[in-house]
This record gives structure tokens, sequence and C-alpha cells, in this order.
């Protein structure tokens, strides 16, 4: 499989990631190399394989459903780039 | 002083030698002298580390003691530091300070361990050279003009300079073992879950695990005595006995079975590497080890699964850095979908971007089984490998890596053969299982790594082995000692 420079500004919308037009041919040509190395895998007969999620099968463990953290929104936002009265700032969402 | 190892110091402290306070201003000294040529770190933390060794002198005195108290360390700037700025190598965060310490950094805060300041390291610790960091390379001390290794570069680069008597890593695929094999030092990865992830700034969540990078196995066993352990913040972490691992070290190598994957000995590997690594099995069999070749089929997949699982869980991860809650935020955003979308591009860097945009892809609709699903499936064949192979040895052992350290420049513009470089530690990572390097020669004048993966939660054994070789061998006491003199000049 590879991709086509109008996939790589599909996929950086998705991903949040502005893309300047004349670096798009470049990124294109990169990401097709990685996905021709990684297509190795598509020969293997995975049918009957369990997908593998955790190296150990693991599950999350439960806990009981209890407050253990205390409120630091000060300590929180005094790293925050832009916040007024304990509100964090973003460009207007709505007109 | 600095020629010492954990154990050296930790007896030196013990018997007034010498004070906390001044092992540690010993240790700024040469990070302030010698550091400028390395770039091994990127916030050196001196005000904070005297008042930390002057607390352990005190602790020392009243005979509160860990066997580490008073020791000076460096933390890889992938682990929160409260107060202290982490950057993770990316301009993201070059201006984030967190709020809180890792788990990792609050236990060695507790046992009395003084912090010298946070390495250098690949952005988001994606990368195998340390030239992707925002702060510049990090130069190997073996010869200035090849790479650490990375992502764990600058720690692995601090030790082996003796700017640091040990360091925290982390490794993914290899970014603990692979620096510590073109450093000469020695690096841990433990089982995933053995060591808690909390306030580790996370890469790929079902591979990332921290580890110790020191010059000797006994000192990586004193190190994984504070870092490991359950952690009810991390939910991941396992809940298995965590023995003292300096008590295993001298065991009896006797009827230990190794086994050497044949898969991890073809087309690409350095021959000097492989005498090297030859010559340390022999050496294992004179210990009265028994060698058993064996098979792990499906290694030549591990690289292009990994490229799969490890990219789509960053590109689930780094989704956070967004520019509204913390670190950097782009000038003069028009909209919200500005704001996100420049903070992105201008705060990442080329590698993060582009693993970013293909973990996005894969996982996409309409790809996601022919990408995701599919490594996710390879994975668990990568895993049974190993699973029958500890059916009949206690150790695997092989090559680090295929080559010593490559110049700086020479792959940075070719991800893919950057990318195998990794082609021996990844599959540790996919199967969870522990990993080590271990020096075990030099080549041209430049180390090459020995390494060991054991079965789960064998790390006793593993830093057993290690510890017998070096009882037994002298190359984890090389160390570049006329570079560093050059550059002292």
């Amino acid at each position: 499989m590879s991709i086509e420079k109008s996939d790589i500004e599909k996929i950086a919308s998705l991903a949040r990631i502005r893309v300047d037009q004349s670096a798009v041919p470049e990124i294109a040509n990169r990401i097709n190399d990685i996905l021709k190395m990684v297509d190795s895998m598509q020969a293997v007969d995975t049918a009957d394989i369990e997908p593998m999620a955790n190296p150990l099968d693991a599950v999350q463990r439960l806990r009981v459903d209890l407050v253990t953290e205390r409120n630091q929104r000060e300590a929180f936002q005094a790293i925050a780039p832009q916040v007024e009265q304990g509100l964090y700032l973003v460009p207007k969402v709505i007109e | 002083m600095h020629n010492k190892t954990l154990a050296e110091l930790s007896k030196g402290l013990a018997s007034g030698d010498f004070s906390s306070s001044e092992l540690t201003k010993h240790y700024i000294g040469r990070i302030k002298q010698l550091d400028p040529t390395f770039n091994s770190f990127i916030s050196v933390t001196e005000e904070q580390a005297l008042a930390q060794a002057t607390a352990a002198d005190s602790r020392i005195a009243s005979g509160n003691t860990t066997p580490l108290t008073g020791i000076p360390i460096a933390h890889k700037d992938i682990f929160c530091t409260a107060g202290v700025k982490t950057s993770c190598g990316s301009k993201m965060l070059d201006n984030f300070i967190p709020p809180y310490d890792a788990t990792v950094v609050e236990k060695f805060n507790q046992s009395g361990v003084v912090s010298l300041g946070k390495t250098n390291m690949d952005e988001f610790a994606m990368g195998s050279s340390n030239e992707s960091s925002f702060y510049g390379i990090v130069k190997n001390p073996w010869s200035l003009n090849c790479v650490p290794g990375g992502s764990s570069g600058g720690s692995a680069a601090a030790v082996a300079a003796q700017l640091a008597p040990a360091s925290t890593g982390t490794d993914t695929g290899g970014s603990i073992r692979q620096p510590a094999a073109l450093c000469g030092i020695t690096g841990l990865k433990p089982t995933y879950g053995r060591v808690s992830r909390y306030g580790m700034i996370a890469f790929a969540s079902s591979l990332d695990q921290a580890g110790p990078m020191t010059r000797t196995a006994e000192d990586a066993a004193m190190m994984l005595n504070i870092m490991a352990g359950v952690d009810e913040k991390d939910s991941t972490s396992m809940d298995q006995p965590t023995p003292d691992y300096t008590e295993q070290l001298n065991n009896d190598l006797t009827g230990l079975r190794i086994g050497i994957p044949k898969e991890y000995f073809g087309e690409g590997l350095t021959p000097a590497i492989e005498q090297a690594v030859q010559s340390a099995i022999k050496e294992y069999q004179s210990l009265g080890a028994i060698v058993k070749e064996i098979s792990l089929p499906n290694t030549a997949l591990a690289v292009p699964c990994y490229y799969i699982i490890a990219p789509s869980e960053a590109s689930a991860n780094l989704s956070r850095f967004d520019g509204v809650r913390y670190g950097y935020r782009c000038e003069d955003p028009e909209d919200l979908l500005d704001l996100y979308t420049r903070t992105r591009e201008e705060g990442f860097g080329d590698e993060v971007k582009r693993r970013i945009l293909i973990g996005t892809y894969a996982l996409s609709a309409g790809f996601y089984d022919a990408y995701y699903k599919k490594a996710q499936q390879i994975r668990r064949l990568i895993k049974n490998d190993f699973v029958a192979a500890f059916e009949d040895v206690d150790v695997i052992m092989g090559p680090t890596v295929p080559n010593t350290a490559f110049e700086i420049g020479e792959k940075s513009n070719d991800p893919v053969s950057m990318y195998l470089e990794d082609i021996y530690t990844i599959p540790t990572n996919l199967a969870g299982l522990p990993g080590m390097s271990i020096p075990a020669g030099i080549i041209e004048g430049k180390p090459a790594g020995l390494q060991l993966i054991g079965n789960y939660f064998d790390e006793g054994r593993l830093l057993n082995v290690a510890h017998k070789f070096q009882q037994a061998t002298d190359w984890h006491l090389q160390t570049p000692a006329s570079q560093i003199k050059r550059v002292e000049r």
C-alpha cells in the first residue's frame, strides 16, 4: 500500500498538524518508504491469531470509586499558556 | 571519585571517605567543565543538587540511610520532576515545569539520592541517535564525531564520560540498551510493568519501560531495587514480588542454559561484533553455562510490527499536546483549529510529526485491520517465539546492535536504515521481556554490546548473569579516558 499527496493532507488534518504544501511531497516519500518496510507483515497468515494489546495480556486493575486526588487547579494552571479566573483561554469558538 | 561505581561510592560515603556534598560538587564541576563538549545534559540543577546533598549528609550522620543515600545520579528528561523543567527533548515542552514528580523520581528522592539534572534525549524518545533532540546532538564520549545512540543518548554519554555515576533511562524499542551498547555501559530494560510509568512522558504505552543505566550490573541491581514495584498510579504496573536484586548477583552459573538465536547473527551484523559476542559466549561456557542454538522465527517481522504499533500509540498519546493547558502555544492563533494545528506544526520536530502521521494513518478508518490489528497479531507471534524458546533455555544472548556507533549525520536522512539499527532490541519490547546490554568488546576504539534477554520478571537472573561476566572480564571497566582527557585540556 502507498499513500498519495492528497492522503497526507487528510491524515495531517486528522492529526491536527498543519503541514506546509511545499513539504507534502517529501513527507509522502518518507512515509511511503516506511509503509514499504512494514508491508512484509501482509504476507503472514494471521487468521486465527488473537491481537495482543498488552505483552502480559494483563487487564486494567479496578479500584474502589473514591476521590483520591486533591484539587490542584492553581498549580496546574500556573503553567498554562493563558488562563483567566480559573479557566483556560482559547480563541473564541462561538460568535 | 568519578571512577567509582555506585557500590564503591556507597561504601565511601558510609565510611566517611567523602561527603555527599563533596561528591555532588565534584560531579557538578565535571559537568560544567566537560559537558559543553558532550551536551549530555539539558538541565543541570546545581542548587537543588547541593541542597539534596546537604540533606543526605544529615541523613548519613543520623544513620537513616539506604544504600544509595547521598549518591548523585542523572534523570532522563522524560521523567517529570516537580519544579524542574521536563522537556522530553522537545520544543513543545521547552517551558514545561511539572507540578509533580514521576514515581521513579519520587522513589529516588525518598531514598536520599541526589539529582544532578536532566539528560538529553531524542525528542519524545523517538530516535536511535539523539539527533532529533530540540537541544542539539549529543556526542559519543568514545568518538566525538559519532552518535551516542538513542533515545537515552544523554544518559548513556553522561555515564560513559563519568559526569554521573548512573542515570535513569527509558526503553520503548531499545532506548536503554542501544545507547548503553554504543557508549560502553550497562543498561537494563526491565519486564513491562516492573517499573511504574507514572510521570514518565508517554511515547508508546504498551512498550515503554524505565530502567537503570550504570557502569556495572551490580550498580544496575542497586538502582532497580529502588525503581521496581507496583504503583497504584500506574494501572499497568504489575503486582509481582520484588526481590533484593543484589542478593542473587553471585549465584553460580553452572548449568545455566543459554539460547543463541540464529536469527540474530544474520546479514547486516558487523563481523567484529559477532566475534565479540562469540567470545563472550565462550567466556560463559568456561563459567559452566550450556549453550544451545535456538530459533526466533518471526524476528524479521519485529521492526515492521513495531513501526505500526509504536507510532499508533504515539499518535494517541501525543494528541494531548494541544497548546491549551501547558507547553508551547503558537503566536496569535486565528481560531481554535489554527491554535491546535500550528502549535503542533511548530512545537514538534520532523521525526515526531512523521510518526504521528504514520500512526494516525494506521489507525484511520479503512486501514485499521490491515495495519494496527495485523501488527498486534504479529506481536503475539513474536511473543510466542520467546515463550517457546524459554521452555528450553534460561537466558537468550546475542548482539545488542548490528553496528558500533555510527557517525553523526550518517543515517539522519534515512529513517528506515535508522529503524533497522534496533532489529535486535525491538522484539524484547514487543514481547514485554526484560533485556540488558553489557560491554563485551571494543572495535576500532568503539564499544560493542552483548545483549541478554530474560524470562518475564527474571531481572534477578539477568543481573546475576551479567555480574558474573563482569567479574571474569574487564570490558565494563574500559572508559573513553583518552578522549575525555583531550576535552579536559
